[in-house]
């Protein structure tokens, strides 16, 4: 995507918007209630710590989690709807490394470059890019170090091209020069109108690319130190009026079947999607 | 066995003051109404049916005496039985289609009352096998085979459904199960049926037995009362399976609320890191303000209503239960 | 399709680099061949008899180790989110991921046709009946054991739920099966083809349930 196209789509608009969304892992409620805002092009840091919910919170972004109350759209699809839509444009580097082990460097690439139908020289470019080394490129993924693994997820990522990236804890297990072409990756895919989301605990190296921060503690957005330049529109300002949001689109949803059942129909929960 | 019964003792005013309970008057009625058709069956099966006595060519008796009698309560409790797992497979189709709620339920509701009816049929077809045949287990009955096996794939439903997980989850897991269920019926059946063509069993018991008026009346008695029986059974396990969800959903509602309020207390320390001590307190407070509007607002996505409006349905419902006394 | 062969491509390759199948499922198999001679108490002509009821049941049980196998395989390595993340409609992942289940089960029932011949005395009298029912019943046994493994194993206690959820539902194929290969064998007179036909009916439900409820089901696993 080149800087036209993204201001083509993207107009200004938002990336991400959240209200009241919670979200469960098991029976666990790990999002409580998020309101978040993020532009396009933005690249926002997510901190908060061990538990608060920041895995989570870029699941549901990425379209992998379901949205259990509240709303939410990310590049303009609705999460409950056109959640495969997210998926197509999202980018998910996540704990686990979302590759098989029994499988080479490239052959982990060119299975997933296939499956999304992105070129098997994107793999390449993308693997050049953060720093793989050819004599790794048909080493089984067992063999590699953590660190080596985890260029190779950021590669299997990159080379999608997704509009929308989603980092967790991108830079763990990286040596200097593995966070050099990780921060290079990240401003390269920014100017070309990509927006960024990054959940890190190791602040020099993902502040070093971020333009705002957010805090996550027990599963919601908490507004942070006043002291920021960034006037963050996601949280406190829209708070208020964000509150009264997922009540009046529920409720409609509601109201019509809760006429027309009976008394014990009339107890349903939500409108669940 | 308790349940069917009828209601279990309980003064109206007792059960009006009772929060949650799963009576109301018609449920009432129907379970009076289950107590004297018991009554009823039990009388017509055991002292005014006579005994099946039917005699063979040469006068040898070939009839199951007595042991007929088990008949009232092993037809239709099988047939009810499979009333319960086509429930269950309905109301799975329809929750996949609408993802309503009050299909799921219905649905479970269904599949767990199926295989009580199911077990009850399996059970005194062994009974009655006993005398009759001389074995508690005839590989020969096809329906007696194919019941088992339906009520262990229903088993398997049982069992997920008790599982802890997100409850959207749960529900579209044990959706598939219980249509795979039903799919399988006429499957099973037939496979059982051509597996085992030794014809031991009689093919129907209703075109064998030399049925006289007053026998086929009490079986007709049967299906009724165990219809009631199902019936009855079904609503208050659906009421009981929306209870449960209920107080899972308030369950949630109150980690959310606990989750949210744990986080308060941390995000002064979060804001402490941030801000320094400067702007501590002023950061501490919106913090703290966050909160209390942010939970309210979580309460309101996960029920679907807000707070407020919440306390109001619910004030309408005891409303309504009261009007309706 | 390309998608569906990619998922099985990749499925066999990594079974090819990690030999579990080879080195952990088919010996077990073997072993309950053994075990269930003993169990006969290695009555010739009772295992003759029953070779082929004994045959399918020990598929079921591979069956079952190879169905955990393959999704645990997606989920260790949290490549199952990847997969959906890549876009792939769900019936074409159940599809792939039901070929490969496919093709190590029917490479493991070749073994075991040769298993049962040299230590059951089995005769393989009409392998024309024999294949056909191998093949369409595998097919069932793959598509039910991918659904049903996908959900058990969301559900947090896969071991433990896949087989109670799993076996009541292969029963039909079980049956049918053993009795077209008992008509194989010459070890039963009824007629093997009448059953193969009631094989691929269920077959052709298990793959058409599978395909319609992978999605709904890969989506409650979140």
């Amino acid at each position: 995507m080149t800087d036209c196209d993204a201001k083509l789509t993207g107009g200004g608009g938002l990336a991400v918007r959240l209200r009241g969304a919670v979200c469960l892992r098991g029976a666990f409620p790990a999002l409580t209630g998020v309101n978040l805002n993020v532009d396009e092009g933005e690249a926002v840091l997510l901190r908060g710590p061990n538990g608060a919910g920041k895995s989570t919170l870029l699941r549901l972004c990425a379209g992998l989690a379901a949205l259990r109350a509240g709303e939410g759209e990310v590049l303009g699809y609705d999460l409950r709807t056109e959640s495969r839509s997210v998926r197509l444009e999202v980018g998910l580097v996540a704990h686990h490394m979302m590759l098989y082990e029994d499988l080479t460097v490239v052959e982990n690439l060119e299975f997933w470059a296939r499956l999304s139908g992105a070129s098997a020289n994107q793999a390449h470019v993308a693997l050049r890019s953060l720093g793989v080394e050819e004599r790794l490129h048909e080493v089984k993924l067992r063999k590699l170090s953590a660190g080596q693994r985890k260029r190779v997820s950021v590669a299997a990522v990159a080379m999608r091209r997704p509009r929308l990236w989603l980092l967790d804890e991108p830079h763990a297990g990286l040596d200097a020069s593995g966070r050099e072409a990780l921060n290079e990756m990240i401003n390269l895919a920014r100017r070309s109108g990509a927006t960024v989301l990054i959940a890190s605990h190791e602040g020099a190296s993902a502040e070093a690319v971020a333009t705002r921060t957010i805090h996550l503690a027990g599963g919601a957005v908490w507004p942070s130190a006043p002291s920021t330049p960034d006037p963050w529109p996601a949280t406190q300002p829209t708070a208020t009026p964000s509150t009264a949001d997922p009540s009046t689109a529920a409720q409609p949803k509601a109201t019509p079947s809760t006429a027309a059942r009976r008394r014990w129909r009339s107890r349903r929960l939500s409108a669940r999607p | 066995m308790r349940s069917l019964l009828g209601l279990p003792a309980r003064p109206a005013s007792k059960a009006a003051e009772a929060p949650g309970h799963t009576g109301s008057r018609s449920t009432k009625l129907l379970g009076l109404a289950l107590l004297a058709g018991v009554v009823a069956l039990c009388l017509f099966a055991f002292v005014f049916s006579p005994p099946d006595s039917r005699t063979g060519p040469e006068g040898t008796p070939i009839g199951q005496f007595d042991a007929v009698r088990i008949m009232y309560v092993h037809v239709p409790s099988a047939v009810w039985g499979y009333v319960g797992f086509g429930i269950c497979a309905l109301g799975s189709a329809v929750y996949l289609l609408k993802r309503s709620a009050w299909w799921d339920r219905l649905a479970h509701a269904g599949a767990e009352i199926g295989v009580v009816f199911c077990g009850i049929s399996i059970l005194t077809g062994m009974i009655w096998g006993r005398p009759v045949w001389g074995t508690w287990w005839d590989w020969g009955d096809v329906r007696l085979v194919t019941t088992l096996m339906l009520s262990l794939v229903y088993l398997g439903y049982l069992a997920v459904r008790s599982l802890a997980a997100a409850p959207a989850a749960r529900e579209s897991r044990s959706a598939v199960l219980g249509i795979v269920g039903v799919v399988l019926i006429p499957i099973v059946n037939r496979s059982v049926d051509w597996w085992e063509d030794r014809t031991l069993h009689q093919k129907s018991t209703l075109e064998e037995l030399r049925i006289e008026d007053l026998t086929l009346f009490t079986l007709v008695l049967g299906f009724l009362v165990g219809g009631l029986a199902f019936a009855w059974l079904l609503i208050h396990r659906f009421r009981v399976a929306w209870l449960d969800a209920e107080a899972e959903n308030s369950e949630m509602l109150a980690a959310i609320e606990e989750r949210r309020s744990e986080a308060s207390t941390l995000n002064g320390t979060v804001a402490q890191e941030v801000a320094g001590t400067a702007t501590e307190a002023e950061g501490t407070g919106t913090g703290a303000e966050g909160a209390g509007t942010g939970a309210e607002g979580a309460g309101t996505g996960a029920t679907g209503a807000t707070g407020r409006e919440g306390t109001g349905a619910t004030g309408r419902e005891r409303q309504m239960e009261a009007s309706r006394r | 399709m390309r998608s569906v062969l990619l998922i099985a491509a990749k499925d066999l390759r990594i079974e090819l680099r990690s030999r579990v199948f080879l080195y952990q499922v088919i010996p077990f198999a073997i072993t309950t061949l053994v075990l269930l001679g003993f169990a006969l108490d290695a009555d010739r002509a009772a295992l003759r008899n029953f070779s082929s009821g004994l045959y399918w049941v020990t598929v079921m049980l591979a069956a079952l180790l190879t169905a955990q196998r393959s999704v645990s395989l997606e989920r260790s390595s949290g490549a199952a989110d990847a997969i959906r993340l890549s876009g792939v409609a769900a019936a074409k992942i159940f599809a792939g991921k039901s070929l490969a289940l496919f093709v190590y089960l029917i490479v493991l029932e070749l073994l075991m046709v040769l298993g049962i011949v040299v230590l059951y005395d089995a005769t393989l009298t009409d392998a024309g009946l024999a294949a056909a029912t191998a093949v369409v019943a595998t097919l069932g046994i793959a598509g039910a054991g991918t659904l049903y493994g996908v959900l058990a194993a969301g559900s947090g206690v896969g071991e433990t739920l896949l087989p109670v959820l799993l076996l009541p539902v292969l029963a039909p194929v079980l049956i049918s099966a053993t009795r077209a290969f008992g008509d194989a064998l010459g070890a039963s007179s009824v007629n093997g083809w009448a059953w193969f036909g009631l094989v691929g009916l269920c077959s052709l439900l298990y793959m058409l349930l599978g395909g319609l409820s992978y999605g709904p089901i890969l989506e409650a696993d979140s």
